[in-house]
C-alpha cells in the first residue's frame, strides 16, 4: 500500500513495556474490586497486595532510570503530544518508590489501628478509600499530561476527605477538619485548573513535555506568567506552603492514626513533586519571572514556616499535633531547598522528602500506637510510656532523632547537603549565608519539641491506672521496618543521594521536550 | 492602550471579565459565609466560572476539525472558514471531567454537612468554632499540665 499511514505497526509488548501504566491501573482497579467483592475479610489482603505489586514496579523502573533515560507509555498507542503520555525519569521513580513503599509498610500498620479505631462495618470501604488515594497520589507523579495530574489530584484528594472524616468515630472534630480540608483543596485544585488553563490557551497542548518546548519557542508573556502563579498557589495548598497550611495540623490531628502516616508522608509530598515538575521542567528555569519568584518568595515564606512552625510545635500538648505543626516546618526546608536553584539545593529537597516521609511514618506510627494501648496521645496520656512500651518508643526515638537531623540518621544526611547548597551560594549574597545559619538554628527548635516528647515519655511518671501494653507485632513490624530505613540510610548514602542527584540534574536540565524519542512503548 | 477606558478591548474581553467577576463573587462567598452550604454554594460558583473560562477559550475564529482526508481530494477552503467561529472540542472534554469533579466534591461536601449536623446540631461555622474552642479548651484543662502545667 503507498499509504503509509495506513500501515500498522504490530509491535509485541512485554509486560516491561506496561509496567508507568500498570503502576497506577493496579490499586486503581483493586480499589472497586474491594467494593464489589464486598468482604471484610479480602480487602485488606487484596490492598495489601496492589500495594505490594506497585512497590516492585516503581522499584524495578526506578532501577531502570536512575543512570538517566526515561521510561515512556502511551495510552492506547496515541502518539504523545496528542494522546496522554506517562512519563517515568528518575524524579518520579524516586517519589513513586517512596509513596508505594509508604503505602505498603503502613498497610499492616493499618489493619491493627483501624480495627481499634474504625467501626468495622466501615473497613471495607475504608480500604477501597485507601487504594483510591493511593492510586492518586501514584497518579499524579507518574503522568506526563497536565490536565491528567489535575484528574489524579482529584482523585486522590476525594478520597483523603473521605479518609479524614472517618476519625469522626474518635473525635467529631474529624469531620469539621475534613470539610476544611474540603473547601482549601478544591479551591487548591481549581487554582491549578485555571493555570492549566492558561496555559492551554497559550501553547495549545497538554503534555507537559510539549508544553515545555512551546513556551520555550514562544519565550514568556503574560499569560503564561499568571498560569505559573495560578499553579504555584493551587500547588501550594495541596503541599502546606506556610501561608497556605491551615488546613494541615487539623486535618492530620483528627484523622484515623494509620491515615496520618499515609497522608503525612506520601500526599505533600506527591503535590511538591509535581510543584517541582512544573517549576522546572514545564516552565524552564532560566524565565527570570519563575527564578525570581522562587528566590523573592518561597524563599522567606520557607524560613518563616521552618521557623514559626516548629515553634508553635514546642507549644503543643498532643504528640499528634506537635507532629503535624512540625510537618509544615519540615516542608519548608523542602521548599527551602527547590528555591534555592541549584543542583545542590534540589538534591536535598527531593532527599528531604524521601527521608521526612520515613521519618514522619514513623513517628505518625507511634502516636498509632500510643493512641491504641494509652486511647490518646497527649502527653499527660502517654507520660512514662517509655517503659510499658519500650519497643514502640525506641522507634520513636530514632524517628525524633531522626526529626532533628542527628548524625547517623537519614534526616542528617539531608538537611547537611541542605546546609551545603545555602553556603554554595553564600558567595554570591550574604542572605545565603544567613539561611544556612537559619536551617541549623530551627533544627535547634526541633531538638527542643522533640525532647519535650523524649522527656514525657521517659522520665515522667506513668499514670497508675495506665493498663499500656507493647504495642502489636503489626504495629511493630511496619514501625520497625521504618526506623531500620532511617539508621541505614544515615549511613549508606550511596544509594538514595546517587539517585536524588540524578533526579535533580534531570529537573534542572528542564524538559528535554518532544524531540527525546521515547525508548519504548512509543507509536512508531 | 493610551486610553484610560478602552472599551473596544474591553468588549472583546467580555467573557473574560465575565469569568473574572463569576470566580471572585465565588470565592467571596466561600470566604464571607459562615453557612457550611453556602459556602458549598460559592464553591460550585467558583468552580463553574472556571469551566466557563475553559469553553470560552475552546472558541477558535477560523478554525477547523483537525480531519483531513488523506487523499487530499477536498481543498480545505480557508476563505470560507475565515469568519466562521470553530469550538475547539478538547476543553469541552476537559470540563467534562471537571464538571464530574465537581459534583463528586459537592456531594462529598454535603455530605459531610449532614454528618457535622447530625454530631455538631449547627450548621453554622461560628458555632461550631466556638463549639470546638470549648473542647479544645476542655482538652487542655484536662491534657494540659504536662510537664508540671507549663504547657
Amino acid at each position: 500500500m503507498a499509504d503509509t499511514a495506513q500501515v500498522v505497526e504490530h509491535t509485541a509488548r512485554t509486560l516491561r513495556d506496561h509496567l508507568p501504566v500498570l503502576q497506577v491501573l493496579v490499586p486503581f482497579v483493586t480499589a472497586p474490586l474491594i467494593v464489589l467483592l464486598g468482604s471484610r475479610r479480602l480487602a485488606w489482603p487484596l490492598a495489601f497486595i496492589a500495594s505490594a505489586v506497585a512497590l516492585v514496579i516503581s522499584f524495578i523502573m526506578l532501577m531502570e532510570v536512575r543512570e538517566g533515560g526515561m521510561l515512556t507509555y502511551t495510552m492506547g498507542g496515541w502518539a504523545p503530544p496528542l494522546g496522554i503520555e506517562y512519563r517515568v525519569d528518575a524524579a518520579n521513580a524516586f517519589v513513586l518508590l517512596l509513596i508505594s513503599l509508604i503505602g505498603t509498610v503502613v498497610l499492616p500498620f493499618a489493619y491493627a489501628s483501624f480495627r481499634d479505631e474504625i467501626k468495622s462495618r466501615d473497613h471495607t470501604l475504608m480500604y477501597a478509600c485507601w487504594m483510591l488515594c493511593f492510586t492518586g497520589l501514584l497518579g499524579m507523579v507518574a503522568t506526563g499530561d497536565a490536565f491528567n495530574v489535575f484528574v489524579f489530584l482529584e482523585i486522590s484528594s476525594l478520597s483523603t476527605y473521605v479518609l479524614v472524616a472517618m476519625g469522626a468515630d474518635r473525635d467529631r472534630r474529624a469531620l469539621t477538619a475534613a470539610y476544611d480540608y474540603l473547601i482549601m483543596g478544591t479551591i487548591g485544585a481549581t487554582f491549578f485548573v485555571i493555570g492549566l488553563g492558561m496555559l492551554y490557551m497559550a501553547t495549545g497542548t497538554l503534555n507537559m513535555a510539549d508544553m515545555a518546548d512551546r513556551i520555550a519557542d514562544q519565550g514568556m508573556n503574560r499569560t503564561v506568567r499568571s498560569g505559573f502563579a495560578f499553579i504555584m498557589v493551587g500547588m501550594g495548598l495541596k503541599v502546606a506552603m506556610f501561608p497556605l497550611h491551615l488546613w494541615l495540623p487539623k486535618a492530620y490531628t483528627f484523622a484515623p492514626s494509620a491515615v496520618t502516616v499515609f497522608l503525612s508522608a506520601t500526599a505533600t509530598k506527591a503535590a511538591l513533586y509535581v510543584m517541582m515538575r512544573f517549576t522546572f521542567s514545564v516552565y524552564n528555569p532560566d524565565f527570570a519571572f519563575a527564578t525570581n519568584t522562587l528566590e523573592i518568595i518561597f524563599i522567606p515564606l520557607a524560613v518563616i514556616a521552618m521557623f514559626s512552625a516548629s515553634f508553635v510545635a514546642v507549644f503543643q500538648t498532643n504528640f499528634k499535633r506537635m507532629l503535624a505543626y512540625s510537618s509544615i516546618a519540615q516542608v519548608g526546608y523542602m521548599l527551602l531547598g527547590v528555591a534555592l536553584l541549584t543542583d545542590t539545593g534540589l538534591t536535598a529537597a527531593i532527599l528531604h522528602m524521601f527521608n521526612h516521609g520515613l521519618t514522619k511514618g514513623l513517628l505518625f506510627m507511634g502516636v498509632g500506637a500510643y493512641v491504641l494501648r494509652a486511647n490518646g496521645s497527649f502527653y499527660t496520656q502517654i507520660a512514662g510510656l517509655g517503659r510499658k512500651m519500650p519497643i514502640t518508643t525506641g522507634a520513636v526515638v530514632i524517628g525524633g532523632l531522626s526529626l532533628i537531623g542527628v548524625p547517623g540518621t537519614a534526616g542528617f544526611i539531608s538537611k547537611w547537603i541542605l546546609v551545603e547548597a545555602a553556603l554554595e551560594r553564600a558567595p554570591e549574597h550574604a542572605m545565603f549565608l544567613a539561611i544556612a545559619v537559619a536551617i541549623v538554628l530551627s533544627s535547634l527548635l526541633a531538638v527542643v519539641y522533640v525532647w519535650r516528647a523524649f522527656e514525657v515519655l521517659y522520665l515522667s511518671e506513668p499514670d497508675p491506672n495506665s493498663t499500656a501494653t507493647e504495642a502489636p507485632l503489626m504495629m511493630l513490624i511496619p514501625m520497625w521496618i521504618l526506623a531500620g530505613g532511617c539508621i541505614w540510610f544515615g549511613f549508606s548514602t550511596e544509594l538514595l543521594h546517587d539517585t536524588a542527584v540524578q533526579a535533580a540534574n534531570g529537573l534542572l536540565q528542564g524538559s528535554q521536550g518532544m524531540l527525546v524519542i521515547p525508548d519504548q512503548g512509543g507509536a512508531h | 492602550m493610551s486610553k484610560l477606558l478602552d472599551l473596544q478591548f474591553l468588549a472583546g474581553h467580555a467573557h473574560y471579565l465575565l469569568f473574572i467577576v463569576l470566580m471572585m463573587t465565588g470565592l467571596f462567598i466561600v470566604v464571607d459565609k459562615t453557612n457550611l452550604v453556602k459556602k458549598i454554594v460559592g464553591l460550585n460558583i467558583f468552580q463553574v466560572s472556571v469551566f466557563m473560562f475553559y469553553v470560552s477559550i475552546g472558541k477558535v475564529k477560523g478554525g477547523t476539525a483537525p480531519i483531513f482526508p488523506m487523499d487530499d481530494k477536498y481543498h480545505v477552503d480557508t476563505a470560507a472558514m475565515a469568519g466562521q467561529v470553530y469550538s475547539n472540542p478538547l476543553p469541552h472534554v476537559l470540563i467534562l471531567t471537571a464538571i464530574v469533579v465537581g459534583i463528586a466534591t459537592t456531594s462529598l461536601g454535603l455530605a459531610l454537612i449532614v454528618r457535622i449536623r447530625e454530631s455538631f446540631d449547627t450548621i453554622d461555622e461560628e458555632d461550631i468554632l466556638a463549639i470546638e474552642q470549648d473542647m479544645t479548651r476542655e482538652d487542655n484543662k484536662k491534657h494540659g499540665n504536662a510537664m508540671g502545667g507549663l504547657a
